[in-house]
């Protein structure tokens, strides 16, 4: 059966029984919250998944938006070789799901081994909540959170990677969660990685911005499923003294935001 | 053509401490994406719409030689004249040339981000005319001497009342009171403007797009400004760049089903005009000469290589509107003529690589440009182009550069990043008060300048899992 599951063909070095999942956890979630990291696993293992966590690194993304080709071509390399063999590889991020997907195809010469590597790792790859819901078919998780929450589409998940009803399906199914839309959910929360830095006034007014849609919702939580939008936004919010705690959707669906809100004070 | 891109940080800064261009802008942000969904959404099935249109234009740019030609026969054919300029120079030399033969003194313009981009004005000024902008908008801010600050809206950022002020300091008129409504403002512009029109000498238009199958010149607005720019004077000039043509009437009619929807909402602009040459001997007016200017400045540069997609750019501004750096910082920030995500593609294209570095980096990212864009330009994907040219080419900063090599030598065994991870989160607890970091040091001061970092909650995920899951956690 995993033979199958693998459209890339790869070898299967797991146990046959359960399909494999290799887990990209990211830099952001590795070193700030590894809770998000450990929901996740959770959350895949529930599904029916066997979880494995390659050794890794960072995937690239930062040399790719910067220009540095090369650099970020060593990374994919690492990271094609490090996730050969699994039947899926997920990623609780959008961005780094698309770099793996739309990205690292593009990186290297058409025709090549390493571009038919990366296709195939593009195949296999998905962002978290839409491998639960699309591929796993999880329509429902036994979590309760009695609070509203709101949603905010990080941009490379909803337009790299075509997540946008995959986690409201499934936080529609949160016990005592209400949500509460953002009048824009869409709209860019400022991060964009480098730029962040690069340009940070120019950041944190487009971050302002987001912050005004969310508080205009009433939520108590601020829900999405990139941390580098969470740790922007969140960071706003600690910065501006709201009690707004921002949270991974892997978090929320795993039962496991309120422990971790406790991290705050 | 001039910029000041590489002030952007600078600029962007005293922009963001504007607060009537917040205003203006947040109007765009909040009112633009509303009304161009919902004249989208009368097509049925927008997207099959941008498919259509961007194949169009993919099918004309790959043989632009040849639609242009057919054009300039057609033109010919009708009794004009077509000129070919390689450069904003060259072009500015023709379209003097022409004035200057027709004797011209006042020359009234409708708007064209094309004679901006040459910086026309300033140089038929330099030659003893007197140019009047038509379009209220480009009238307001040529009054101001400012540069537009929006390729659709040029006024955007100068507020109704700084309206007001530039009409009561530039129009010698005698007024019952001073100017309050938005109303009378236009009536006097519009009656400023009427007898500009009616005493001009050379008319001079820009083209949304020219027709190779007929030799027609197809203008839009919302004024009619054009039209009377285009018609009263005894010349007509249309100055406009290789990429605005169009194989058919049929290819017109697709864009500009697209471009007034994408643009400002609307099913078809107010005024959509088909210029046919100069006035034909059973015409009872119109002008007896006319004239075709084509510009390349840098576009057939970029055909062929992987910039041609913005070639098939039909100036809608949609990508501009929804972009969340531009409604940070307005057009101005840019210091190019052509702003937002559009521009940032199309600056160093034109302007060169040295004269536009940041723009290309002032972007998220965020695709929505993308998105929105009714002929499909890959906007992200060239900012990426011309960020990997300026890496190449040394151009990014050295601190960046120094960065991005160390990561990549970080990343090179998997140890040794699960050993800086560790490291990282150890520093950073370091620095924490009650589970926040308030203020790092080097580069991460540009993040706490204006938001908190939470601590790393214990020790980084993979030491956790390699502790508690073990070896079984690993293939």
């Amino acid at each position: 059966m995993n033979d199958q599951k693998n459209p890339g063909g790869a070898h299967v070095a797991v146990a046959k029984g359960k399909p494999s999942v290799a887990l990209l956890v990211t830099c952001l979630v590795d070193l700030f919250r590894p809770a998000v990291g450990f929901a996740a696993v959770k959350l895949l293992e529930e599904a029916g998944y066997e979880v494995k966590v390659p050794e890794q690194g960072c995937c690239g993304q930062p040399n790719y938006n910067n220009g540095d080709r090369q650099g970020a071509r060593a990374m994919a390399r690492g990271t094609i070789e490090r996730f050969s063999g699994y039947d899926y590889v997920v990623v609780p991020s959008g961005s780094c799901a698309g770099m793996l997907r739309i990205h690292y195809p593009a990186l290297f010469e058409p025709g090549s081994k390493d571009q038919q590597q990366a296709e195939d790792l593009a195949r296999r790859t998905y962002e978290l909540t839409s491998f639960l819901y699309d591929i796993a078919g999880v329509t429902e998780v036994q979590a309760q959170l009695s609070a509203t929450a709101t949603y905010h589409d990080g941009c490379a998940g909803l337009r790299e990677m075509r997540v946008r009803d995959q986690p409201r399906a499934l936080l529609a199914s949160v016990g005592g969660l209400e949500i509460a839309e953002l009048s824009e959910p869409e709209v860019c929360c400022g991060f964009g990685g480098t730029f962040c830095v690069k340009y940070p006034d120019v950041s944190d007014r487009i971050t302002e911005k987001k912050i005004a849609d969310i508080r205009n919702t009433g939520a108590d939580y601020l829900l999405a499923g990139d941390l580098g939008c969470l740790l922007t936004i969140g960071g706003k919010l600690h910065r501006d003294g709201s009690t707004i705690t921002a949270c991974h959707v892997a978090e929320v669906l795993a039962g496991m935001a309120e422990a971790d809100s406790d991290a705050d004070d | 053509m001039q910029t000041t891109s590489l002030k952007f940080r600078q600029l962007a800064s005293q922009a963001l401490a504007d607060e009537t261009l917040r205003t203006a802008l947040g109007d765009v942000e909040r009112i633009m994406p509303v009304i161009r969904n919902s004249a989208l959404d009368q097509l049925e099935n927008p997207e099959a719409w941008f498919d259509r249109a961007s194949a169009s234009r993919d099918r004309t740019l790959a043989e632009l030689d040849v639609y242009l030609e057919a054009f300039e026969q057609k033109v010919q054919q009708l009794g004009g004249h077509v000129h070919w300029a390689a450069d904003g120079t060259e072009a500015c030399e023709i379209i003097a040339g022409i004035c200057e033969t027709a004797g011209a003194r006042t020359v009234t313009k409708s708007k064209s981000m094309v004679t901006e981009e040459i910086e026309l004005n300033a140089f038929l000024e330099s030659r003893d005319m007197t140019v009047v902008e038509t379009d209220l908008g480009e009238y307001i801010i040529q009054l101001r001497g400012e540069r537009p600050s929006h390729i659709l809206a040029p006024a955007l950022h100068v507020t109704l009342s700084e309206v007001a002020e530039t009409f009561h300091r530039h129009h010698d008129l005698e007024r019952a009171a001073p100017l309050r409504e938005p109303t009378e403002m236009l009536l006097e512009a519009r009656a400023v403007l009427r007898d500009r029109f009616l005493s001009a000498d050379v008319g001079i238009t820009g083209a949304n797009f020219l027709v190779a199958e007929t030799g027609g010149v197809v203008i839009v607005t919302n004024e009619g400004n054009a039209d009377l720019t285009a018609s009263l004077p005894d010349t007509h000039i249309v100055v406009t760049g290789i990429e605005k043509v169009v194989p058919t009437l049929e290819d017109a009619g697709l864009m500009l089903r697209l471009l007034a929807r994408s643009a400002a909402g609307q099913r078809l602009s107010t005024y959509t005009t088909l210029i046919h040459g100069p006035r034909r001997a059973e015409d009872s007016s119109g002008p007896s000469n006319f004239h075709v200017v084509l510009l390349d400045n840098g576009r057939s540069d970029m055909l062929g290589t992987q910039l041609q997609e913005m070639l098939r750019c039909i100036r809608c501004s949609a990508c501009i509107n929804h972009c969340p750096v531009y409604t940070a910082v307005g057009g101005h920030a840019y210091g190019s003529v052509y702003s937002g995500p559009m521009g940032a593609v199309l600056t160093p294209g034109l302007a060169g690589l040295h004269a536009a570095a940041h723009l290309p980096n002032a972007s998220t990212f965020c695709g929505r440009c993308e998105e929105v864009c009714p002929v499909r330009i890959p906007i992200p994907k060239m900012l990426r182009y011309w960020r990997d040219r300026e890496f190449e080419r040394r151009m990014t900063p050295r601190s960046v550069r120094y960065g991005l090599d160390w990561w990549t030598h970080m990343n090179a065994s998997p140890r040794i990043y699960r050993s800086l991870l560790g490291i990282a989160a150890r520093l950073l607890r370091g620095l924490s008060s009650r589970g926040w970091i308030t203020r790092l040091p080097g580069p991460g001061r540009a993040w706490t300048r204006y938001r908190d970092m939470p601590t790393p909650a214990g020790q980084t995920f993979q030491h956790q899992w390699r502790r508690t899951r073990g070896r079984a956690g690993e293939s």
